[in-house]
């Protein structure tokens, strides 16, 4: 899937004040790719990751997603194609409290059945199987308090990818874990992502998660100071 | 099938927050408990008095005449018992009773019966069965409390007039009569045989004289109705029967279900209030769930659906709980409310009501959850990434759909609920009001804090003030709940002490405790003569002349009543008897508000030819459409008077007086066929009963009525009327609680992270202790003094404008009232913060980033 970002600007406005947190964005993301998106606190990282997922409207410019001009949308129609080609993975988990971890992996398989009418199969199986993959098979009844950070994040992971998404958006997967909680996170994200043949675009402090990326473009300030091919894909 | 998305969610997601949202339940379960009581005993109550129609009368018709039925009248009866309808008559007048035993006296309500009433229903007595036996000879069935007051027991002898009649017996229940007689009257039947014995009869003292009739089938009375219709009209002959007896029950009883019904419906209101604070706490928890679902692609109307659904199920839950709980309520109603009631009532479930009960209990909870939960929709997906994320940007259509809808469902269920359109419309505007009052003055209370906020005050008194008006405040939250409580309870207590205060006897020396009537001409001056030998005042001596009116404006009144284009708006005043009186001088209970009182000098001097002056009451007038300068015609005892109305007066009925409808100038009336009403002070309870048996004994037909008890008596009713209200109103002041709690909730998340993060920087608990005091015990000064004002507010316009009465705060008790709010909100607001002093800052912060 491929993501084209063009001439993108976001300004939020505070007390009256304009803050110009984007600047000028031109990304493309080729299908498959990898791609870190790394930068100081405050250079508008979290903020590119939600345009280029449709979670927010750019004041300028355009995003381009799977042929989908997010722009011309509206919120639920952008919904609709998050439910069907998108996963996310949060710094904070956010499983649903309420919620089983199988239960947990099981809304986006769901809510994509009912938008889509279309079943990727049992979809329970489908999403035991991937709790079974991230190591999980035995904690599929538990709630999200009764496990650990890790593990957690390791649900998040099944969640992610339970709909069989075309593009993953991750906002520092390991921001919240200790390094080696992380490094394991790290290698279940990269063994899934090559698996299912995902688009991966990940936001991270992590210079350890960074270079397992094929490219890191490096933000500063709300523009783009570089862009490097770190791998050849 | 599979079933839709929503409900699977919402089941799942439900299962945490059924706890959380029990809160909810409750406050929808008071208020609906309150309405299903109510209503299902109100049809229970008509089902009874519609089967028991005919015990309500005892009889298939009644008439009923002031005077003896004249000849032709009596004839009509003569003819109808002549064909074999069973006929009784029952001549009823008060008078005094003597003990024999112990020599004390009271006024009675003496009834003579002959023939076989009651037909229908029957006269308990205790021991049973004693109302058979009491016609063969001397013997008398007497209210308990006239034992109590006479001090005597069954098998004792009293006296009326210049008969002597052995108790045999005391009433338990008389069908059609309320329960309050047993327990206040002083009823007294004796067997019409004996009546003439009593020698009352002759001196002219005030008797209804009435007829009863059981007949075979309707046709027949349906039929002697139509043929004698006029007859009765002319001869002052009052009729009822059955069926209007049983109308005039059921619009009464309706009418005081359905006032009961409006206070309970406050509690269904309040309750909606508590289901909307609720509903905001629990989505303030959900938010970053919502987040999440709308991030990973759900919809904003599947959210929206999970949610409502929540709200949905747990309302028909809490509205099926009020309605369980409505039914235990019911089958106490009736225990409740007996004083007012004239039958038994049998308890039996109304399925209709519960069912009503349940779906508007669960719409209330809808409509009032959909507020709050419209924020679901506002949810923007970024908040997933940005917990901080502003997404505040309101849906403003919809809001203002969602209030219209509350505003149309409190209008339908006040017209629903009220009597008839205008009180229900009058209810909701009150609400309306109210509830607008109430929240401006805590906006314009936060506004005027922000302004003068004390800036030297102390750190504690600082942060506890500034939390009034800081953001995610609870003034407004905690004004309506606390406010809309403490008004109910001010507007009732003020009513009640208002109402109770008119009927409190003034101490001071010239107000009377004593009133002697029925004093004919010729015993006037040896009354006197006997109350001032025992050093007693003569407070006033006034003549009482009976009369009724004969035309107005020169109409004859037979002619008015029979005008069926322009029928005249109250027939009550053309047809009753007045006991009219004639001075040259207002009363202290009295106050000319239209025209001229005549004055001492004119009074009788004016030329013989000059028609006669009248005074009329203010009320009456307007009855009558009458003003200054129309013409009245009178006819006392057969002689036609024709007067003027000279002026209009204002009359204080609450003051225990001898207040006339009607006054004479004097000179006109001195001469007509008179009885006498003297007054007396007697302050010791002994005395007064000592002159009263004086009296008896010397004069039989004198009675007398000991104002103290007649004092005693109207506390009693009005004591039972309050505690009825008092019993509906508990549902609203509980479900104020409720909402008290759950308002204070909404806010306490954003406490509890203020309150850490001052813990973490190194307050001490005593200093949050101390923030918190200041800050609930601000918002009970202002939520309960805003309440008690808007509630005096309300009682005075209640006594001022509904019952025409002087009003008066009971400036003490509404502060003790005031004090108590602001104590429990501080109470509530502390305990409900417990768990905030309670946890380490670490533990807090913890649940917080979950």
């Amino acid at each position: 899937m491929m993501i084209i970002a063009a001439g993108l600007e976001q300004t939020y406005s505070s007390l009256g004040r304009a803050l110009r947190v984007l600047d000028d964005i031109n990304l493309t993301v080729e299908p498959q790719g990898f791609v870190a998106v790394v930068g100081p606190s405050g250079s508008g990282k979290t903020t590119l990751l939600g345009l280029l997922a449709g979670l927010d409207q750019p004041t300028a410019g355009s995003v381009e997603l799977d042929g989908h001009h997010l722009g011309l949308l509206t919120e639920d129609e952008r919904a609709r194609i998050r439910a069907e080609k998108v996963g996310f993975v949060f710094q904070n988990f956010q499983l649903i409290p309420t919620l089983t971890a199988l239960e947990n992996v099981l809304v986006p398989v769901e809510l994509r059945r009912v938008l889509t009418r279309r079943s990727v199969g049992n979809e329970e199986q489908r999403a035991r199987d991937l709790l079974a993959r991230v190591g999980l098979a035995d904690r599929t009844h538990h709630y999200p308090a009764q496990l650990s950070a890790g593990e957690q994040q390791r649900v998040a992971l099944a969640r992610a990818f339970a709909n069989e998404p075309k593009v993953l958006f991750a906002d520092e997967p390991t921001g919240n874990l200790d390094s080696e909680t992380g490094r394991t996170v790290i290698d279940l994200l990269v063994q899934l992502n090559s698996e299912e043949r995902t688009t991966l675009v990940l936001v991270t402090h992590d210079n350890e998660l960074a270079g397992r990326a094929r490219r890191v473009v490096r933000l500063s300030g709300g523009k783009i100071v570089s862009d490097q091919i770190t791998r050849p894909g | 099938m599979r079933k839709p998305y929503a409900i699977t969610m919402a089941r799942r997601e439900g299962r945490s927050s059924r706890r959380r949202l029990g809160l909810y339940m409750g406050s929808i379960s008071l208020g609906v408990a309150a309405v299903v009581s109510i209503n299902s005993f109100r049809a229970n109550m008509t089902d009874a008095i519609h089967g028991e129609s005919r015990a309500l009368l005892g009889a298939d018709l009644e008439l009923r005449s002031l005077r003896p039925f004249p000849s032709t009248v009596q004839g009509v009866i003569d003819s109808i018992e002549a064909q074999g309808t069973p006929t009784s008559y029952v001549t009823t007048f008060a008078s005094m009773a003597l003990a024999k035993k112990t020599g004390k006296t009271r006024l009675v309500d003496v009834r003579a019966v002959t023939g076989g009433y009651p037909y229908y229903g029957s006269i308990e007595t205790v021991p049973p069965g004693q109302w058979q036996t009491i016609q063969s000879s001397r013997l008398a069935l007497v209210d308990p409390s006239v034992l109590v007051q006479l001090d005597v027991a069954v098998g004792d002898t009293l006296s009326i007039g210049t008969a002597a009649f052995v108790i045999h017996g005391v009433l338990s229940k008389v069908p059609g009569e309320l329960a309050f007689f047993a327990a206040l009257g002083g009823r007294v039947y004796i067997p019409g045989a004996y009546l003439g014995e009593t020698g009352l009869l002759e001196t002219g003292i005030r008797t209804v004289h009435r007829a009863f009739f059981a007949f075979e089938n309707d046709e027949t009375l349906d039929e002697l109705m139509g043929q004698h219709e006029t007859l009765l009209q002319d001869n002052q002959v009052r009729h009822d029967t059955a069926t209007e007896r049983e109308q005039d029950f059921v619009q009464a009883l309706d009418l005081m279900a359905r006032f009961l019904g409006l206070v309970g419906l406050i509690a269904l209101l309040l309750g909606g209030i508590g289901v909307a604070s609720a509903v905001h706490v629990f989505v303030k928890h959900r938010l970053p769930t919502i987040a999440v679902l709308r991030c990973i692609g759900a919809p904003q109307s599947t959210v929206f659906s999970i949610y409502l659904l929540q709200a949905g199920l747990l309302g028909t839950l809490g509205a099926a709980v009020g309605v369980a709980l409505g039914v235990v309520v019911q089958l106490n109603l009736p225990r409740i409310l007996q004083d007012f009631l004239p039958l038994d009532v049998p308890v039996s479930i109304e399925w209709i009501t519960l069912l009503t009960g349940l779906l508007i209990g669960t719409w209330v909870a809808l409509i009032f959850a959909v507020l709050p939960l419209l924020e679901v929709r506002e949810v923007a997906p970024l908040r997933a990434l940005r917990r901080e994320f502003d997404d505040s940007q309101r849906t403003g259509v919809k809001r203002y759909w969602a209030h219209a809808a509350i505003l149309a469902t409190m209008i339908s269920l006040s017209l629903w609920q009220a009597p008839n359109w205008t009180t229900g419309a009058a209810f909701a505007a009150a609400l309306a009001v109210t509830t607008a009052l109430l929240w401006l003055i805590a906006w314009v209370a936060m506004r005027i804090t922000r302004r003068l906020f004390p800036r030297r005050a102390p750190y504690a008194v600082r942060q506890g003030i500034a939390n009034l008006y800081r953001p995610h405040n609870q003034t407004v939250a905690v004004t309506l709940a606390v406010g809309f409580g403490v008004f109910l309870i001010t507007t009732l207590y003020v009513s009640q002490r208002n109402l109770l205060s008119q009927v409190e006897l003034d101490s001071s020396p010239d107000r009377p405790t004593l009133l002697l009537f029925d004093i004919q001409r010729d015993q006037k001056d040896s009354v006197e003569q006997i109350v001032s030998s025992l050093g007693f005042p003569l407070l006033g001596t006034t003549a009482v002349v009976p009369a009724r009116i004969s035309r107005v404006r020169g109409r004859p009144v037979a002619q008015m009543l029979n005008d069926t284009i322009n029928p005249p708006p109250n027939r009550w005043p053309l047809t009753r008897e007045y006991r009219n009186t004639y001075r040259d001088s207002l009363a202290g209970s009295e106050k000319v508000v239209a025209g001229e009182w005549w004055s001492r000098g004119e009074a009788g001097r004016r030329p013989e030819t000059a028609v006669p002056l009248i005074s009329i009451e203010e009320d009456l007038a307007r009855q009558l459409v009458v003003s200054i300068g129309d013409h009245v015609t009178w006819d006392v005892q057969g002689i036609l008077i024709d007067t003027e109305i000279a002026n209009i007066r204002q009359v204080d009925w609450a003051r225990f007086e001898a207040n006339f409808f009607v006054v004479f100038e004097p000179g006109v009336l001195d001469e007509a066929p008179q009885t006498f009403v003297i007054t007396t002070r007697v302050a010791d309870a002994v005395a007064r009963a000592e002159l009263q048996r004086d009296l008896v004994l010397a004069f039989p037909n004198v009675a007398a009525i000991d104002l103290t008890s007649v004092q005693e008596t109207v506390e009693a009713v009005l004591d039972s009327v309050a505690f009825a209200i008092r019993f509906m109103a508990f549902f609203s002041i509980a479900s104020g609680m409720i909402v008290l709690v759950g308002a204070l909730a909404t806010s306490r998340y954003h406490r509890i992270r203020e309150s850490v993060l001052l813990r973490t920087i190194g307050a001490r608990k005593g200093l949050i202790r101390r923030i918190l005091i200041t800050e609930y015990t601000s918002l009970g000064v202002l939520a309960g003094l805003t309440g008690v004002a808007l509630g005096s507010v309300a009682g005075w316009a209640a006594i001022t404008y509904m019952f025409r009465l002087q009003f008066d705060a009971p400036q003490s008790s509404l502060l003790v009232l005031w004090l108590a709010v602001v104590l429990v909100t501080a109470v509530i607001g502390l305990l409900n913060s417990r768990d905030v002093l309670g946890k380490t800052p670490l533990a807090v912060i913890r649940e917080m980033s979950d």
